[in-house]
């Protein structure tokens, strides 16, 4: 097996997948669900649906805000009760749509069985509006309408299409059950995106840690009967950041993205493997995405109470923790994705979005912060960082506010990964500073751009 | 020996002779003229180099206030009245007074009022703790005590005590500079005119969260229930997105609102006497009766 990597920078964490040996669970329905509005990346969805309303499972309930935005389907048959502002993971208002749940009655035209259907659609552009109106995002943890990715501006080929297997991130291990449980789906949501990309080769990039995986991906290749399509299955070495975007591409595709560009201009297309299974779903089975897995996980659990579980999407966190057995002793901080680029859930009544991949308890030895001392430039953020920055330097520019400082020393590639933060032996939150230098640097890269055009 | 000394002496003195002719030939040729008025308003200001004019410091100020047609632009808040007044006679200008300001803070959250939910161990700046989340109490709009505030503050005005986590301004110090107006990413900070003998009257919250939500968040919240609104004979607030507003340049300082509001949340400062809450209810409702009778 050759084993491919990006060739900068990156960390060892121990992978912690502990939960990759429990198949997936149904969970059951809960009696509400708070269905929320921003759940991908661009302008928040607008409700179609008003309080008293009956709504079935699928049912669109709020139409896309803007261009890069997206369709949200009601995850339960039930009556609207409400339309406001809810607080979310991070405890800041975003408007939900409450649904009390009344049985589980789904629309027309979806098709709920087993069966796969591998016949491929012949036209693109019914790929991509069947995917749009479904809802569709990607599933790798950014959210961004699948259609718009899947859509390159003219002029732009896509040349490869990756499907990212990697799951990096320590912990989360739903990305894994699905490629275990579900290989075949993926690979046809794969086929129906190069179909809609316009016919490039497929490469599923899949870590070391996941050799079932690989397994089990090649064996759906040859079952499909798919040896001679353009696809294939990368086996990536364990390194941490190897699912990031850019990372991925370099390991892949040998290909650099030019700071400030977009995958599509080094000819490449990410998707999750997540979101290709969405993307089955969607186009094959007339599913729109109302349900996604999630882990729950983390050492203080016993291995009976790791859960790998298929949710309804607008399910509230505190029904999934008390699904899960509540929250065990010890926890000092509950995550929302992987311990490196997650988010800690400041408010556990928040609802599940069509990102949410996890829930995961942290002892206070794996998360209390120990106290910062002096830079002694040993320059292992530098090493680590896979983007090529120097987060010792932004650290100190970004001390003394000098943004055309920063922005010479490219902060805006940061990818927030965190490999800066995890290898610095003098706990100095680089990330958490460079973070939002990062988002003043391109707010004034924007209104400079903005004021060019006028 | 004596003749090396002298040669010495003679030939520096010389060089540094012929020199001081040289400079001071170029230094009359190459002379900038430079406004003597920007000097002398720079002597009259008060060298804080803060930036609350707008400008990069006295310097800037200065230069830009003499080609500029009038001060309407130009105003200097720590220096304030007395110092504009200076500078308005050397530019020969007429001078509009500015009502002296102060910053206030326009949250009560205190750690008993607001109870923490969370612990925060990130990075000690609110900048960073607001693009995280919500903060570690329920209210999403409030203080969330880091001190920035207490950072940009030049004139040590702005300290966080350490009892309410909440900063505590002094107005022997403030010169309404607004530095911790840019600070605060929850825009709490805000600059309002000092009534007579510095008293003012403000709405100590701006959570926007509907009445029983905010209550929950905290005790001293303003829960938008509008009992100031009815109460105030000067058209003085505004009630917008459950959060009461003082308009400082209608209040009158008459403390009904104050006595009048269940919660707490408005707050007088400066005044003579503490509020006797009592009289005033027993004011307010005597004008309604006489009211209700005519």
């Amino acid at each position: 097996m050759s084993k491919i990597t990006f060739p900068i920078g990156g960390v060892h964490p121990h992978d912690s997948k502990i939960a990759a040996q429990r198949p997936i669970e149904m969970l059951p329905l809960p009696p509400v669900v708070y269905v929320s509005m921003a759940q991908h990346l661009g302008a928040p969805a607008k409700p179609v649906v008003a309080v008293g309303d009956s709504v079935k499972v699928g049912q669109v309930i709020a139409e896309p805000g803007g261009f890069i935005s997206a369709f949200v389907h009601s995850p339960v048959s039930g009556t609207v009760k409400g339309i406001a502002p809810r607080k979310d993971l991070a405890g800041n208002p975003v408007l939900h749509i409450e649904i009390a749940v009344e049985g589980d009655e789904w629309m027309e035209g979806i098709d709920l069985s087993d069966t796969l259907v591998t016949d491929i659609p012949d036209d693109p552009a019914v790929i991509i509006e069947k995917i749009k109106a479904c809802g569709v995002v990607g599933l790798g943890g950014a959210t961004f309408p699948t259609h718009v990715k899947l859509s390159p501006p003219p002029g732009k080929k896509a040349e490869c299409l990756i499907l990212n297997g990697t799951e990096c991130e320590p912990y989360l291990t739903s990305d894994y059950r699905i490629m275990l449980e579900r290989p075949k789906e993926i690979l046809v949501g794969a086929a129906l995106m190069q179909k809609a990309l316009g016919g490039c080769p497929c490469v599923v990039g899949i870590e070391e840690n996941k050799p079932e995986a690989v397994k089990a991906m090649r064996a759906a290749i040859e079952e499909l009967g798919w040896q001679q399509k353009p696809v294939r299955i990368a086996v990536l070495k364990k390194k941490y950041p190897q699912g990031g975007e850019k990372q991925l591409i370099a390991a892949v595709m040998h290909r650099e993205v030019r700071s400030g560009a977009l995958p599509i201009d080094a000819g490449a297309v990410v998707q999750n493997v997540g979101t290709s299974l969405a993307v089955y779903e969607a186009v094959q089975k007339n599913k729109p995405l109302i349900t996604n897995v999630l882990t729950v996980t983390g050492k203080l659990l016993p291995a009976e109470r790791q859960h790998n579980y298929l949710f309804r999407i607008g399910v509230p966190l505190s029904f999934i923790i008390e699904q899960a057995g509540g929250e065990p002793d010890g926890a000092v901080k509950l995550v929302s994705g992987g311990p490196m680029m997650g988010k800690a859930i400041a408010n556990p009544d928040a609802t599940t979005v069509k990102g949410s991949s996890s829930v995961l308890y942290l002892g206070a030895e794996d998360t209390v912060r120990k106290e910062a001392s002096a830079c002694i430039r040993c320059g292992r953020c530098a090493d680590a960082c896979p983007m090529g920055l120097e987060p010792f330097l932004l650290n100190r520019l970004c001390k003394a506010g000098d943004l055309e400082g920063l922005e010479a020393n490219a902060v805006q590639d940061c990818i927030e990964c965190g490999c800066c933060l995890y290898s610095c032996p003098a706990n100095i939150p680089l990330l958490d500073r460079i973070r939002i230098a990062k988002g003043q640097v391109i707010g004034a890269i924007r209104a400079r751009a903005a004021a060019k055009k006028q | 020996m004596t003749s090396t000394i002298l040669w010495t002496i003679l030939i520096l003195s010389g060089l540094g002779l012929v020199l001081a002719v040289v400079l001071f030939l170029i230094a009359k040729k190459f002379k900038v003229e430079e406004d003597p008025r920007i000097d002398d308003i720079e002597k009259a200001l008060p060298g804080a180099n803060c930036g609350g004019c707008g400008y990069a410091g006295c310097r800037a100020f200065a230069s830009s206030a003499v080609t500029a047609p009038d001060l309407e632009k130009h105003f200097c808040p720590v220096g304030g009245n007395a110092v504009m007044k200076q500078v308005a006679s050397i530019l020969g200008f007429e001078m509009r007074e500015k009502a002296p300001q102060v910053a206030v803070l326009r949250c009560n959250g205190t750690c008993e009022a607001r109870p923490r939910v969370n612990t925060y161990d990130g990075l000690k700046s609110c900048r960073v703790k607001a693009s995280l989340y919500s903060g570690d109490t329920l209210c999403a709009y409030g203080c969330l005590g880091c001190g920035d505030c207490e950072a940009a503050c030049t004139f040590g005005a702005l300290h966080i005590n350490p009892d309410t986590l909440l900063p505590e301004i002094d107005e022997t110090k403030c010169t309404a500079c607004g530095a911790c107006v840019k600070a605060c990413p929850r825009m709490l900070l805000e600059l309002r005119n000092k009534g007579p003998r510095g008293m003012r009257e403000f709405v100590a919250c701006r959570n926007l969260d509907k009445g029983p939500v905010a209550r929950k968040a905290c005790a001293n919240a303003c829960i938008g229930c509008g009992m100031c609104l009815r109460t105030c004979t000067h058209g003085a607030i505004v009630l917008e997105n459950n959060v009461s507003y003082i308009d400082f340049s209608k209040c009158k300082l008459c403390r009904e609102c104050e006595a009048m509001c269940p919660t707490g949340a408005i707050h007088g400062v400066g005044f003579p006497k503490p509020l006797d809450k009592e009289a005033v209810k027993e004011r307010i409702r005597k004008r309604k009766e006489e009211a209700a009778h005519e």
